[in-house]
């Protein structure tokens, strides 16, 4: 469709920036680099923004869904007659909303960088590799095909791993971005499988196509079977595989936490905001193709979400740093996406989980990157991420106080914050669908509140600690960006969701549920209550709890030892089980063959030598033994 | 005159130079003046090509012509090339001449090192142009003998027993060959019935499969040494590790090709039946290749071994990609060729100018350097990423062609080691990731290298000359692609898939 093909440019854009500020980070002013930078995210923000108008304000076509728009479609590769690569731009609802989250949360990211990042000595190469972020995010958002959809997925793995890795001199730093690659490469080894069965069986990579509710193209797929479940299957779970690789879904969620050894912005925008939902995107993008497997996929989809939400939970209250409380509700809470995609179904009301799902990541990136940033003004203030060091902020850090409480109470779930709003819709999901993970549900959004006013009334309220530097607010640059999204945190609920994105396109009716909503909204006060009571002022309280549960807290507080785990299966199985003896193998048996035969041949040629030794007498004992030995082979032997 | 000849008559024009020229200085000039002249050809060669496409020639081979040499056994110098050896030929250039740039430094008997240096490329070039068995031998061999030369005078460490072993493997793998080359050639005729190395009439008068039995395995293993087959790799790590840099470079990323390319022209090309008959057990060997090289690498701890073994693995996928049999993964065995020659090309380069400021390859006696070395860190970073297939760089579209078409075949065996191809992308990230976050992030390890000086603007050049093509390939790669995969319908034609 045409009034579209400026889209392309949201996707160039960043990227030119990123060769240009990559190239000249040694040569130009720094501050250059970032207003560079800035610049180019924001006319991208500008440019999304108008699409999603463009989009939105259209009239609806005559079967009353929306439409699927792919203004560009550029032919990349060609694997054979059939299977062609391509590299455009898609729009639809769930494109577009993808779209403005990105481009609102990097661009606020990208201006409170410009303050946070003032004094540190890699700043035009930390702008560089923001653009190259936007770049690859965007690309990932608006893929039109699997193909495209993998080969931005690897590029936002490697921008991540460039920005954890940003203090690169820190040798935890170096570790923590190692590990969220190889994790997540791990989990794309999945991810490509899925991708090469799928594509086999239905001959396209195009979303278009596969997502066809006459389900034409996956038919072969759906119909072949292998180990008791059908192909499809199997190959949705592997995709779903590398989407738990990104979105950090139990078990493979180990490398978010180490995640936030990154600058504090990135971790508000890749980490919380958007690249670890695009595991969530992915299943979503993908999800008729997961409706007409039949149920299993998307059981799996719901039961690692359900179990991430209530584990990172769990995890997030025994924290003491900041940033990884942080993370592990980032976890919980794409858990909790996860779920709610797993239990949805198909079309009409039954959808509910689908829209909900997508409401969630709206406004939980939203709330989410508020929390970061709002963090990062404190360490910013403080120099430390531990929360011991922290208390009694609000007096100094108003601006940021009010912010980080509007985050906390949205993402608590208390109405009409935008996170109550979402919620809500994923618990009515799950009650119609599953009851057993509706009560998981409910649980996880008690502990939520628990841990999230824990973090609150630990930072801002509870007893002053010793500050070297009287800590002071943040400039504007910093708060700016902290009063947009708290003011997108208020009124996010307010967005009529299942107008514009529902399982089906078409337009959908939401109807909140009072008693759903009463139930969530008293279970997320008890937990606010209770980590008042606990934490509001110093008290011995929390210390004896912990101790009483003994050795839950203690697993807990320890990640349920995952980690230890991990490094078992790698060091053990893989370092010394695999590669050690292969290094040696090679060495000694393969090599040791070759010279060897080396060897051999050398002996020999030296004991055939000295047969040619030039003594005549040898030569004739040789003759006369020849011919001796010929006479009696002839006679005795062969009888001649 | 044939365009082609330029190919063989400049490098043969610079080495006739280099003889008059003396002194330390002057036969660097004559090498990079040759050799732009050559890179400048090769790149007029692949316009040429693809205008004449375009003009609708659909020839098998483009630009033939036939030099008689030895009349009563019908033996002849044919050239012409198609599109997958024009792609090779352009990366021959291209590394040939960051060679000469990388070299640049190189003092002692500097003109016998270039003379040997561009002998080894002419072979190259040779080898390439050439479309009857006889001659690409003779260019097979012109090339192995200079690297016995250019290892053993101007090596390191132990250098006459990897001069040696490299020679002498090769050697063994040419014996082979040798028999599976006059095999052909005896069971071969042509139209007028009699026996001939073309090639293209091999083909086409058809080889009896009995004797294609015998033959396959033979010319497959006898340029498989080359290309790193296990378990004839083992010449590769010690071969590089004492070989001067531009002959690293040259090796990994252009010598180690004619093994994948001789594979593929005349094992698979010429014995089709015998390759799909066979070729299950050659999978085995090659799919286990790609992981036992990636494993391999990990437990490394010089620069130049951790490069040799996972040159095992990505060779290993050529040699499995080409056992595929069909278009697709054909293609993706030609991409991952070039891939692999430049980024190999470009890592024994960085190497080379690691190893000249902090004199050692030992991993863990580096750190830091991306401080100190911003420009040498930074290509290290990108040719280790590209090594790790990350898309946007040449090695992703090489790779998930290959997987892709590995992926053709429906049935249990393939998928199964298709599978475990798939899963050294995990294995090769780990290796990488592991040398960029020891030697290259982290605190500087020496304070003496606090004080090291930055790339020299030889080496820059050299480098951009590898890393632009690596980069060009990852983002824009339909127009080689295409240009490779039209080249193959002869072969396709000729395994009954086309």
């Amino acid at each position: 469709m045409e009034g579209y093909a400026y889209t392309i440019w949201i996707i160039l854009l960043p990227f030119l920036v990123f060769l240009v500020t990559g190239v000249l980070s040694l040569r130009i002013r720094p501050q250059l680099a970032g207003w560079i930078g800035t610049a180019g995210i924001l006319v991208t923000l500008v440019l999304s923004l108008l699409t999603a108008w463009n989009y939105f304000s259209a009239a609806l076509p005559a079967d009353g869904g929306w439409p699927t728009v792919i203004p560009v479609n550029y032919t990349w590769l060609r694997f054979s007659d059939t299977l062609v690569v391509h590299m455009g731009v898609l729009l639809d609802p769930i494109s577009i909303m993808m779209l403005l989250v990105v481009s609102i949360v990097s661009s606020m990211v990208h201006i409170y960088s410009l303050g946070y990042m003032k004094d540190e000595p890699g700043f035009a190469r930390y702008f560089a590799f923001l653009s190259l972020f936007s770049f690859s995010m965007y690309g990932l958002v608006l893929a039109t095909n699997l193909f495209q959809i993998y080969f931005f997925w690897e590029l936002v793995g490697v921008s991540s791993y460039l920005l954890i890795g940003f203090y690169y001199d820190r040798p935890s730093a170096v570790a923590a971005a190692k590990k969220a690659f190889i994790v997540t490469r791990f989990a794309d080894f999945g991810f490509l499988v899925g991708i090469l069965l799928l594509s086999w069986y239905s001959g396209t990579f195009d979303f278009l196509a596969l997502n066809n509710p006459d389900g034409a193209a996956i038919a072969g797929a759906a119909s072949a079977t292998f180990m008791g479940a059908s192909v499809l299957t199997w190959a949705l779970v592997l995709i779903f595989m590398g989407g738990a690789g990104k979105s950090a879904m139990f078990p493979l969620h180990i490398w978010l936490p180490d995640a936030m050894e990154g600058p504090t912005p990135v971790s508000a925008l890749i980490h919380a905001a958007t690249m670890v939902v695009a595991g969530v995107y992915l299943v979503a993008r993908l999800f008729p193709v997961y409706h007409m497997s039949g149920g299993a996929a998307l059981e799996v989809v719901a039961w690692t979400g359900a179990i991430t939400a209530l584990f990172a939970a769990l995890i997030a209250i025994t924290q003491e740093d900041i940033k990884r409380v942080l993370a592990y509700s980032t976890m919980s809470q794409i858990g909790y996406m996860m779920l709610s995609l797993g239990v949805s179904g198909y079309g009409g009301e039954e959808g509910l989980g689908y829209t909900a799902s997508m409401f969630h990541l709206f406004t939980h990136a939203m709330f989410k990157a508020l929390l970061f940033l709002g963090a990062g003004a404190v360490i910013h203030a403080v120099h430390s991420n531990v929360m011991g060091d922290m208390g009694g902020l609000r007096k100094y850090l108003p601006i940021t106080h009010a912010a980080f409480l509007v985050a906390c109470l949205a993402i608590a779930g208390i109405p009409p914050l935008s996170g109550f709003f979402s919620k809500d819709e994923i618990l009515a999901a799950a009650l119609h669908h599953n009851p057993a993970i509706y009560g998981i549900a409910l649980l996880v959004a008690g502990l939520t509140a628990l841990y999230m006013f824990r973090l609150y009334f630990r930072v801002f309220w509870g007893e002053e600690k010793a500050y070297a530097h009287k800590p002071h607010e943040a400039p504007l640059v910093m708060w700016g960006p902290l009063m947009v999204l708290a003011a997108l945190s208020v009124v996010g609920g307010f967005i009529p969701f299942g107008h514009y994105v529902s399982s089906d396109r078409q337009v959908m009716a939401m109807h909140p549920e009072m008693s759903i909503a009463v139930t969530a909204s008293v279970v997320s006060i008890a937990g606010i209550l209770l980590a008042m009571w606990l934490y509001r002022r110093p008290s011995a309280l929390p210390a004896q709890i912990a101790g009483s549960l003994g050795s839950l807290y203690q697993s807990a507080k320890n990640k349920f030892y995952i980690d230890e785990i991990y490094m078992g299966v790698t060091k053990k199985i893989l370092f010394a089980g695999i590669a050690t003896p292969v290094a040696w193998f090679d060495r000694h048996i393969v090599d040791g063959t070759m010279n060897a035969i080396a060897n051999l041949t050398a002996r020999i040629s030296s004991v055939i030598k000295g047969l040619q030794s030039g003594h005549v007498q040898q030569y004739a004992v040789g003759f006369v033994v020849g011919v001796l030995g010929l006479v009696v082979i002839f006679i005795y032997w062969l009888k001649f | 005159m044939n365009m082609l000849l330029l190919l063989l008559i400049i490098p043969a024009l610079t080495v006739g130079g280099l003889l008059f020229s003396n002194g330390k200085r002057l036969p660097r000039m004559v090498a990079a003046v040759g050799m732009s002249l050559q890179f400048a050809a090769a790149c007029y060669l692949v316009l040429a090509y693809l205008q004449e496409r375009a003009a609708g020639n659909t020839a098998e081979m483009l630009f033939t012509s036939s030099y008689e040499w030895f009349k009563y056994l019908n033996i002849r110098f044919d050239l012409g090339v198609d599109g997958v050896s024009v792609s090779l030929i352009l990366l021959t250039a291209i590394v040939t001449l960051a060679g000469v740039f990388i070299s640049w430094r190189v003092e002692d008997l500097a003109k016998e090192f270039f003379v040997s240096l561009i002998l080894l490329a002419t072979g190259v070039f040779g080898f390439f142009i050439s479309i009857d068995l006889f001659s690409m031998f003779l260019f097979y061999e012109l090339a192995v003998i200079p690297m016995y030369l250019l290892i053993g005078i101007w090596g390191s460490g132990p250098r006459e027993y990897a001069a040696m072993k490299l020679t002498l493997m090769l050697m063994a793998g040419s014996a082979f060959l040798l028999v599976g080359l006059l095999g052909l050639y005896f069971y071969s005729a042509n139209a007028a019935d009699q026996h001939t190395f073309n090639l293209l009439e091999i083909a086409r008068g058809g080889i009896p499969i009995e004797a294609q039995r015998l033959f396959f395995p033979l010319t497959f293993v006898g340029f498989g040494v080359l290309g790193a087959l296990f378990p004839f790799h083992t010449w590769s790590p010690d071969g590089h590790a004492s070989a001067p840099t531009a002959v690293s470079m040259l090796h990994a990323g252009v010598l180690m090709k004619l093994g994948g390319y001789g594979c593929f022209r005349v094992a698979i090309f010429l014995m089709p039946e015998a390759a799909a008959e066979m070729s299950w057990f050659f999978i085995i060997l090659t799919g286990f290749s790609v992981i036992y090289g990636a494993f391999g690498a990990i437990r490394q701890t010089d620069l130049k071994y951790i490069n040799a073994y996972s040159s095992v693995s990505h060779c290993g996928l050529v040699l499995f990609a080409i056992l595929m049999l069909n278009e697709t993964a054909l293609t993706g065995a030609v991409l991952q060729m070039i891939s692999h020659g430049l980024m190999t090309a470009l890592f024994f380069a960085l190497i080379g100018m690691l190893y000249e400021r902090t004199h050692t390859r030992i991993v863990q006696e580096m750190g830091g350097l991306l401080k100190v070395l911003p420009f040498i860190s930074a290509v290290y970073v990108i040719a280790g990423l590209a090594s790790l297939g990350l898309p946007g760089l040449s090695g992703f579209v090489a790779e998930l062609s290959i997987f892709v078409g590995a992926f053709e075949h429906p049935d249990v065996f393939h998928r199964v080691w298709t599978i475990l191809a798939v899963s050294a992308i995990v294995v090769t990230a780990v290796y990488i990731l592991r040398v960029v976050g020891v030697m290259l992030m982290g605190p500087i390890k020496e304070p003496a290298y606090a004080s090291l000086p930055g790339a020299y603007w030889f080496e820059k050049t050299g480098a951009l000359l590898l890393v632009l093509p690596i980069l060009g390939m990852g983002l824009l790669p339909l127009w080689l692609a295409d240009m490779i995969q039209f080249s193959l319908i002869p072969l396709l034609r000729a395994l009954g898939v086309g």
